[in-house]
Formats: structure tokens, C-alpha cells, sequence
């Protein structure tokens, strides 16, 4: 492992294309002051080589895709590109989305040539170069369609030329192939690299965001991972298998299982120390339903697994993606039902317990542990408590909670919080009046 | 904008040898742009306010007298259209704006036509005396603002809803704000732009009908065409000619629906914002025909070729991105301006208040205020009960028809085609029972009021009926529930929004229809009912601008008072509990 600051590769591999340097941002707070987003980056992006960045949601990758496409502004440090400072769109640097945002409106020969046209790019050669991006990249034959028209798959490669057609220094990839099937990714991310290899894309570099472990370990040369709350890079992993890859390989493996350990480690502050948040009613709270919780513990408990199971064999026989498992797994974790460790989840005994408790006694123990280790749900029903009618609007909790997070960040925990209380039987709520309360719609008032 | 689906991306170094389908699409096209030049010239005559226009009743000027309503139209539809497109990105473009243009668009909306028309005759003969134009400009503006308010509302609310990745591609990819206008803004716009327009096309040929012949005080103005055959034909009491002038309008309004409108929204389609090509692809032979020819990619590749060259105009700046991430708190500098701005609006709306007061002030006095209010309440009654009382009509056959595929592709677009139809040509027809059963016109005349908006009732519940998840009719159908539950409980809520969406439609088209409906004439005899349509009716008859104004205001101010108390409220309402998936 390569820490962030060490320049010995950063000589090795010349001067870097990209040099990110204490690179900020944030965004302001409904009651005042700013949400960190990203904090005090230090990383970049060499000659000739393709960078991933992984992180759990919310760690800031994306937004620092965004900056460096010249969509967003940073509020503090610098992004250098090729040694200019980066204030807006470059044409030297493309982009391909994970939704491929393309133009419905425009055939695939349309879309391909935009880019040339804003450049200015004369008729003749604009045609010439947008049929040989096409060609490139597999889409012979369509020219004329149009996209609603094309598979995913399709659609993507439509992305790709369009990115590519403009001839760009550097490509940026904002998870370009979480939105397909996993076979078509496959096919995609296959063909992609072998235009790579053999020399046949003039791009210099690429920076991709992903969330799939094993397509970094595929793909990239060196994998920077990020960790949430405020977004930093706590790991820097050169890749230096050659291509291509094979998944079989126990070097891939290896490499797999380090990305994993590094992505679910506890965050460490700079010095090294643990990293220990105390939940407040304000904290972010993960994304997970009581549904996939008691899913998981019942996985994990399991005899196939015994209680400790090793997150990436997990995610596969769960069908979830990394980022998904470990917003359920880290929920298990503040609750007190499970603990994540070098990539591995313990059952612990109150997780146990939940396992093989049936349906009403779950509740049961299900409320405790909220009510012990949610400062938030614990926060709702005190209010409720003391209020005469028991009964709240949520519009008051929700202002509460923006004065720490954003107007989206809390929404979304908020109606996490609602969502595991109601469960546990803790309060109701009335979507039709908006109302919080503490009495269950009764026989009588029920329709 | 571009017409790139006609000339496929091929086509453009392919020779343009005629087809066979050309054909049939040459004389079609030559010969509407030669109508429309024929009948535009007839405009620039020498006219003066007073002269009457020697308007024969004979049918066989009636093709002519059409081909100038028509010309209105189209004209008027361009206006709107160009309006729209600027009115509304203006205000998406500028917080400042958005903040003024929408709610005054807003307002514009409750303000009934038909009651300032007589304003903008006045001021449009001002502009160009001695020629019909300015007479021509005043009905043609008439027809705009039917139809341009919510033409702007649909582009606005396209525009701030264009999707962030469609955005950002635009701007990674180096695309100036002039070109990102042509190439995101617009196409984006197209289908909400050109639905909203056809449907606007009801209160259009309304307008047409109603505008032609205006006659303000003892002045009048009289334009060649169907509205004004109309109305003297009810001056003399023809009623075969308004046999003939209704004939005509059917005519008319076919040609617009299968020449216009059905191949605008057939190549719309294209600019649908959808995953998947659509399940009802719209389809129109013009279309077809056109798209099949050799010729019109002829006759249109100019056209491409000055859009592409209008699109790399130098107008607009590249994408920057601002410098404190969206929703900071503003500079300073930023809050000022914004202070002097809210000043300046404050001022000049205290300004125009300040006229308005003194305008009104010495010649109305308390009671008339209080009987106009009067009035309103009493159309507001009228307006309420018609709703209800179509919906109860209309509903159930809606869903009839909705729930029923085969049936609702033979009554869709005839209702469509009724709602297009300007009710205000058979109110003589209703006049003339009136008169001769001696029938109560404060119930009898009630349906006119009505009569024209229905159809936007019926057509927006076979929409919802048709739009009913399968899935939930089968359950409703395996768990037996039938008969009042059913009602209750399955088709109703589910189609609510769209009910609603009818309703508030046609209670707006009512409120205007109000004007010509609660005061009818069938040469010298007058059928009416107290109420404010009547009021402002009546004073526009007599020339009394003060009363028209004071009309106006309060028909506005309850148009707008119920929208916000209790459409939006409702509408609302729906939107969050009773979407479908």
C-alpha cells in the first residue's frame, strides 16, 4: 500500500496528467454552516494509466468526478489539469455517464457527432470521424437509430464513441457499467479494455468511478479508495497485474480481498487512530429496510456461514452489489446485531438472539435496540411522549435534522428512521396528514 | 429543432429524385402555401373604423371567409409558439425573472379573453388606423392569448425538468448555451409544447367566432371570415346560413387536425423523453405520406441547413459553473441587487394599483361593487353546479370507454374533434328553442356555458380509464369487488387525477364561455341571465370601459381565487396519494 503522499510514483510515472491538491467542498446547511463533502484531497492522475476510485456512498466520489468534468467548483484547493488550473468544462477532457445521457432525439450518429459540432468541426470531417468513432466501438449498422431503439449495452457503446470521438486526453467513467446486466457489462468492459490494450484509443488517461471491487482489480492500475463523512482517500492500491486480468489468478484475489478490508475498515482519522462517532439525533443513518436486516442475520446465521461470513462471498450469494451489502451490514453494525471487521461480518449474540426470535418477540427486540442505539428514533418518541396528544407533524423533525445534513440526506434518514420505527412498533405515521403518532390506527378508525 | 427525422441522417447525399409519393405530396403542399398567400393578401385593404365590410351571406364565400379564420389561426399559433418558447426560458433562465413572469402568467390565465377584447381592438386600431390590420391584429391577438398562457406554462415546466445527466453531458461536451437551446431545450419542450397547443385549439376557434365581429360602443369592426358570417347571419336571423357556416367549421377543423396537428405530434414523438419506443406510436398518413417523398427532404434541407447554421451562432457562452455550489448562501453583492429588484417591483406594482384606484374610484360606487360581486358569485354557482353536474354525466361514460381499448380508439379522437369546436355556433340554434318554447334561460342557457368544455372532461377520463393498471382490474376482479365498492374503492381514486385535470379544464373554459353565454342574441331579441358573463356582455355592447374593467377584474380575481383555494389544493392532493406506481 502506497500512501497519498508519496511522490516516489508520481516520478516514476512523469508528470501527472491530473494533480488534485487540498481540494474542498462543501455545501451549505438549511440552518446555517456547511456540509463537508470532500475534505483536504491529495491525489492524481498519472500518464498512460487508469485510476479507480471506490468508496461507500456518500464518500464524495462523484462529486469529485464532477469537478474535475468542470461541472461543479470546489470551495477550496486545486484541480490542475496538464498544469492549468480547471474552471469549467476542458475539451481535453470527456465523459461517460452511468445513465448514458444520451438525446432521445438525436440517432446515434446525431449524438456521436455533438461534441464536434459544439467544437466547430467542419461538416466533412465531423461525419468522418463520428463513423470511425462508430466503427471503433462496435456500432456499425446503427447510425441511423435511434437510441430508444438500442439495448443498454447498445446505448453505452453510443456513450463511449460519443466520449471518445472528441479525442480527449483524459476520459472520466461515472460508473459506466452499473446500469446493464452483468453479462453485458461484462462483454462491454471486455471489448473496452481490448481497444485499450492494443493501443487503438488515443486517450491518455482515465479516471473511473465505480463501486464493483473486482471491476477495479480488472481495470485499473491503481485503485484510490475513499471513505465517507467527509470524503478522504484512506488507501492508494497500485494494480500491477498485467492484462489481461484473470479473476482466477490468487494475486487478483489477493488484491480483491485488500479493497475489501480497506472499504469496510473503520474510518481512521489522519493520525491513525480509530474514528469513533458517538450517533447523534443528527447522524446519517444507512440505507437499509428491516426486511434486508433480518435477511442478512438470517444469511449469516446460517450454517453455511455460521455466524461469520466473509463480505465479498456474502454480496455474491445475496446478489447485492458492495455498496448495497454494506449499508445493511454497517445498520446490523450500529444496532448492535453484528460487526464488521477486515472484511468480514460477525453475528454477534443480540443478532443471534433477533435470528431466532419469532416474528413478535423480533419487534420486541427490534425496539430496544433502536430506541438504545438511534439517538434519533429514541429523540421522535420523547417528543411524543411529552406532547399532550402524542402526536407530531414531521415537517418539525425534518427541519431539525437539516440543520446537520443536507435537505436530501434528510429526507432519506428520516424516512429510514420512520421506516425501522414503525417496524419496531415504536410510533406511526400518516402520510396523508403527515402526522407522527403514538397510538396505532385502532379497529374502530380503521376503513 | 431540426427535421432530421424527415431527412433521415442518409439523406442528405442522396439525390432528391422525385417518387412516386412525391406526387401526391407536391400539389398538397403547393397548393396550401398558395391558399395561405392568397388569403393574406386580401388583408391589406383600405378600411376605417365604421366601414362595414360588404359581407355576403352567400355560401359560396364561405371556403374564402374560412381560408382567412384559418389564416388567423395559424398565425396566431406562430406567435403563441414563439412566446412561449421565449416567455418561458426567460423566466428558466433568470431567478429574478421566474420570480415575476410566472405568477403574472399565472394571472393571465384567469383573466377571462373575451372580456378585454374590446381593450385590444381599441388599442390595435390605434397602432395601424385606416387598415384592416390593426382590426386583423386584435382578433388575431385574441386568439394568442387563448392559447399562448399555458403553451408558456407547458415549455416552463419542460425546462425545469430537463433531466441533470442530459444537462451535464451538454455541458462536459463543450455546448454553448445557444446551441444547448436548440439541441436540449427545445426538442424537450416539443411534445408538451404541441399537445398543449392542440388542445388550446378549442378556445382558439372559440375566439376566432367570438372576435371576428366586435362591435365596441357604437363602433365596429367587422373582418372576413367564418365568425363574422356568423354573426350576421344571427343578425338576420339566416338560419340556413349558419347551417352553412357550422358545415364549414367542421370542414375546417378536420383539415387542421389531419394537416397540422396529427403530423406535429406524429413527428413529436421522436422527442419523447422515454426508455423504451412507446406502445401507441402516433401516427398520421401526412406524416407518412411526407416522410415517404423525395421531395420534402428537398424543401426542407434548407431549412436544416439554417438551423445548423443558426445553432453555431456566437450567442451564447460555454457552460460555467458557479462559484459557491448551488443553494449557498448569496454575496452580498447579490442580496442588494436583489433588494433594489423586489423595490422596483413593489413600486411599480403600488404604481399601477395607485391608476387602477383612481381610474375606478369616482365612477363606482359601493353598491355596484357589491353587485358585481354579486354577479360573480352567481356565475361561480353556475360554473360549480355544470361541473358537477358533466361529471356526473361524463364520468361513467369515460371509464366505459377507457376500460374498453377498441371502443376508446373510435371515441378518443372524436371527442378530441368535438372539443375543438366552437360551442358559440350553436348557441343560436339553442336561442331560437329558447325563444320559441318559451323555456326558462336560467336553466336553458346553462348548457352553453358548458357546452364547448365538456369534452376535455370526457377525453381526460378515457385517458385515465385507458391508462388503469391492468394488474389492479384483475384483482379487483378476483376478489369480487363489484358494484358501489368497486366505484369506491378501485376506479374512482385511481383515475381521480385525471377527473380533476378535466374538471379544472373545463371550469376554466367555462368561466369564459360565461361571457357569451348568459347573454345570447338571435336578431333583436336577447335571451339572458344575471350573472357576470352578462355584465361584462353587456357593458362591452355599451362601450363602458369602466364597467368592463371592473367586469374583468372580479371575474379574474375569482377565476384566480379558485384555482388557489381549491383546484391546486386538491390537485396537490392527488398528486401525492393517489399516484399510480
Amino acid at each position: 500500500m502506497v500512501t497519498p503522499s508519496d511522490t516516489a510514483v508520481e516520478a516514476a510515472q512523469g508528470a501527472p496528467l491530473l494533480t488534485i491538491r487540498k481540494l474542498c467542498q462543501s455545501f451549505p446547511k438549511a440552518g446555517g454552516g456547511r456540509l463537508n463533502v470532500l475534505n483536504d484531497l491529495d491525489f492524481h492522475v498519472g500518464a498512460h494509466e487508469i485510476v479507480g476510485l471506490l468508496g461507500r456512498s456518500g464518500s464524495g466520489k462523484s462529486t469529485l468526478l464532477r469537478i474535475v468534468a468542470g461541472l461543479a467548483r470546489p470551495t477550496g484547493g486545486e484541480v490542475r489539469f496538464r498544469g492549468e488550473s480547471i474552471d469549467g468544462p476542458n475539451a481535453a477532457i470527456s465523459m461517460v455517464f452511468q445513465s448514458f445521457a444520451l438525446f432521445p432525439w438525436l440517432s446515434v450518429l446525431e449524438n456521436v457527432e455533438l461534441g464536434l459540432e459544439a467544437a466547430g468541426v467542419h461538416a466533412a470531417e465531423k461525419r468522418e470521424r463520428a463513423l470511425a468513432a462508430i466503427d471503433l466501438i462496435g456500432l456499425d449498422g446503427f447510425e441511423t437509430a435511434f437510441p430508444k431503439e438500442l439495448s443498454g449495452g447498445m446505448r453505452q457503446r453510443v456513450g463511449f464513441a460519443r466520449a471518445l470521438v472528441v479525442n480527449p486526453a483524459l476520459l472520466l467513467l461515472d460508473e459506466p457499467f452499473s446500469a446493464l446486466d452483468v453479462l453485458t457489462a461484462e462483454t462491454l468492459r471486455t471489448d473496452f479494455l481490448a481497444l485499450w490494450a492494443a493501443g487503438r484509443i488515443p486517450i491518455e488517461s482515465m479516471l473511473i468511478v465505480t463501486h464493483g471491487i473486482e471491476e477495479a482489480v480488472l481495470m485499473c492500475d491503481r485503485a484510490i479508495v475513499f471513505t465517507p463523512n467527509p470524503g478522504r482517500v484512506t488507501a492508494e492500491i497500485p494494480i500491477e497485474l498485467p492484462h489481461p486480468r484473470n479473476r482466477q489468478d490468487p494475486a487478483f484475489h489477493a488484491l480483491v480481498e485488500e479493497i475489501y478490508i480497506q472499504l469496510t475498515s473503520p474510518p481512521t482519522a489522519p493520525g491513525g487512530s480509530i474514528v469513533q462517532h458517538p450517533l447523534t439525533p443528527g447522524s446519517p443513518l444507512p440505507h437499509a429496510t428491516t426486511n434486508q436486516m433480518t435477511g442478512l442475520v438470517t444469511e449469516l446465521g446460517s450454517a453455511q456461514y455460521g455466524g461469520k461470513a466473509d463480505l465479498r462471498t456474502l454480496a455474491r450469494s445475496a446478489r447485492l452489489d458492495v455498496e448495497a451489502l454494506l449499508q445493511i451490514a454497517e445498520a446490523l453494525q450500529i444496532l448492535g446485531f453484528a460487526e464488521l471487521a477486515d472484511g468480514n461480518l460477525l453475528l454477534m449474540p443480540d443478532g443471534a438472539a433477533y435470528r431466532s426470535a419469532n416474528t413478535q418477540e423480533r419487534k420486541t427486540i427490534f425496539a430496544a435496540h433502536l430506541r438504545r442505539h438511534i439517538p434519533l428514533v429514541e429523540h421522535i418518541k420523547q417528543v411524543l411522549d411529552d406532547r399532550p396528544r402524542h402526536e407530531a407533524q414531521v415537517i418539525r423533525f425534518l427541519s431539525e435534522l437539516e440543520d446537520h445534513l443536507s435537505k436530501g440526506a434528510s429526507k432519506a434518514v428520516l424516512g429510514t428512521a420512520i421506516g425501522w420505527a414503525r417496524y419496531a412498533e415504536i410510533f406511526s405515521y400518516d402520510a396523508k396528514t403527515g402526522m407522527l403518532s403514538l397510538d396505532n390506527p385502532s379497529a374502530s378508525s380503521g376503513r | 429543432m431540426t427535421f432530421e427525422l424527415l431527412i433521415s441522417p442518409g439523406a442528405t447525399t442522396r439525390r432528391y429524385r422525385p417518387n412516386r409519393w412525391d406526387v401526391l405530396a407536391i400539389p398538397l403542399v403547393i397548393g396550401i402555401v398558395m391558399s395561405l398567400v392568397m388569403g393574406a393578401r386580401q388583408a391589406i385593404v383600405r378600411f376605417d373604423m365604421g366601414d362595414r365590410l360588404a359581407l355576403s351571406l352567400d355560401p359560396a364565400n364561405l371556403p374564402g371567409y374560412a381560408l382567412r379564420s384559418t389564416l388567423r389561426m395559424l398565425i396566431a399559433l406562430v406567435a403563441s409558439l414563439v412566446f412561449a418558447l421565449t416567455y418561458a426560458t426567460a423566466a428558466a433562465k433568470s431567478r429574478r425573472l421566474e420570480q415575476v413572469l410566472i405568477p403574472i402568467l399565472d394571472v393571465l390565465q384567469s383573466v377571462p379573453v373575451l372580456g378585454y377584447i374590446s381593450f385590444t381592438v381599441t388599442a390595435f386600431i390605434a397602432f395601424f388606423p385606416h387598415s384592416l390590420v390593426g382590426v386583423e391584429c386584435a382578433a388575431i391577438f385574441a386568439i394568442f392569448t387563448s392559447e399562448a398562457w399555458n403553451m408558456a406554462f407547458s415549455v416552463h415546466q419542460s425546462l425545469t425538468t430537463i433531466p441533470a445527466d442530459l444537462r451535464d453531458a451538454s455541458a462536459v461536451f463543450g455546448l454553448t448555451g445557444w446551441q444547448r437551446f436548440w439541441r436540449l431545450d427545445v426538442p424537450f419542450a416539443m411534445p408538451g409544447l404541441i399537445w398543449n397547443a392542440m388542445m388550446s385549439m378549442s378556445g382558439g376557434w372559440f375566439f376566432v367566432v367570438a372576435s371576428e365581429a366586435i362591435s365596441v360602443g357604437d363602433k365596429q369592426a367587422t373582418l372576413p371570415g367564418i365568425g363574422s358570417y356568423i354573426s350576421i347571419a344571427i343578425q338576420q336571423k339566416d338560419l340556413g346560413a349558419i347551417g352553412w357556416a357550422i358545415l364549414a367549421m367542421l370542414v375546417v377543423i378536420m383539415f387542421y387536425d389531419q394537416l397540422l396537428f396529427r403530423p406535429l405530434v406524429a413527428w413529436a414523438d421522436r422527442f419523447k423523453f422515454e426508455d423504451t419506443p412507446g406502445q401507441i406510436v402516433p401516427r398520421a398518413w401526412v406524416f407518412d405520406l411526407l416522410r415517404r417523398t423525395r421531395f420534402l427532404p428537398w424543401l426542407l434541407h434548407p431549412i436544416d441547413l439554417a438551423l445548423a447554421w443558426l445553432r453555431k451562432l456566437p450567442l451564447a457562452g460555454k457552460f460555467r459553473p458557479e462559484a459557491s455550489p448551488a443553494g449557498g448562501p448569496r454575496s452580498v453583492l447579490v442580496q442588494v441587487l436583489d433588494l433594489v429588484w423586489y423595490a422596483g417591483l413593489a413600486g411599480v406594482a403600488a404604481g399601477l394599483a395607485w391608476q387602477l384606484y383612481r381610474y375606478l374610484s369616482p365612477n363606482v360606487s359601493a353598491s355596484e361593487l357589491l353587485r358585481v360581486f354579486r354577479f360573480g358569485f352567481e356565475t361561480a354557482l353556475r360554473v360549480f353546479v355544470l361541473i358537477m353536474v358533466a361529471c356526473a354525466i361524463w364520468v361513467p361514460i369515460g371509464i366505459f370507454i377507457g376500460l374498453r381499448p377498441r371502443v376508446a380508439a373510435v371515441v378518443q379522437p372524436i371527442a378530441q374533434f368535438l372539443a375543438a369546436f366552437p360551442a358559440n355556433l350553436l348557441f343560436p340554434v339553442a336561442v331560437i328553442l329558447i325563444l320559441k318554447y318559451s323555456l326558462d334561460p336560467n336553466i336553458f342557457l346553462l348548457p352553453l356555458m358548458i357546452l364547448g368544455t365538456q369534452w376535455y372532461l370526457l377525453f381526460n377520463v378515457i385517458a385515465g380509464a385507458s391508462a388503469f393498471p391492468q394488474d389492479l382490474r384483475d384483482v379487483s376482479k378476483e376478489f369480487r369487488v363489484r358494484g358501489f365498492l368497486w366505484w369506491r374503492r378501485v376506479i374512482l381514486p385511481g383515475i381521480y387525477p385525471y377527473i380533476l385535470t378535466g374538471a379544472i379544464t373545463a371550469s376554466g373554459g367555462c368561466w369564459n364561455a360565461s361571457i357569451v353565454a348568459e347573454l345570447v342574441r338571435w336578431g333583436h331579441d336577447t335571451v339572458r341571465i344575471d350573472g357576470l358573463g352578462a355584465y361584462i356582455a353587456q357593458a362591452t355592447t355599451e362601450g363602458d370601459y369602466v364597467k368592463i374593467t371592473l367586469g374583468v377584474g372580479v371575474m379574474s380575481l375569482y377565476v384566480a381565487l379558485t384555482n388557489r383555494v381549491l383546484w391546486r389544493p386538491l390537485y396537490r392532493m392527488a398528486e401525492r396519494k393517489l399516484r399510480l406506481g
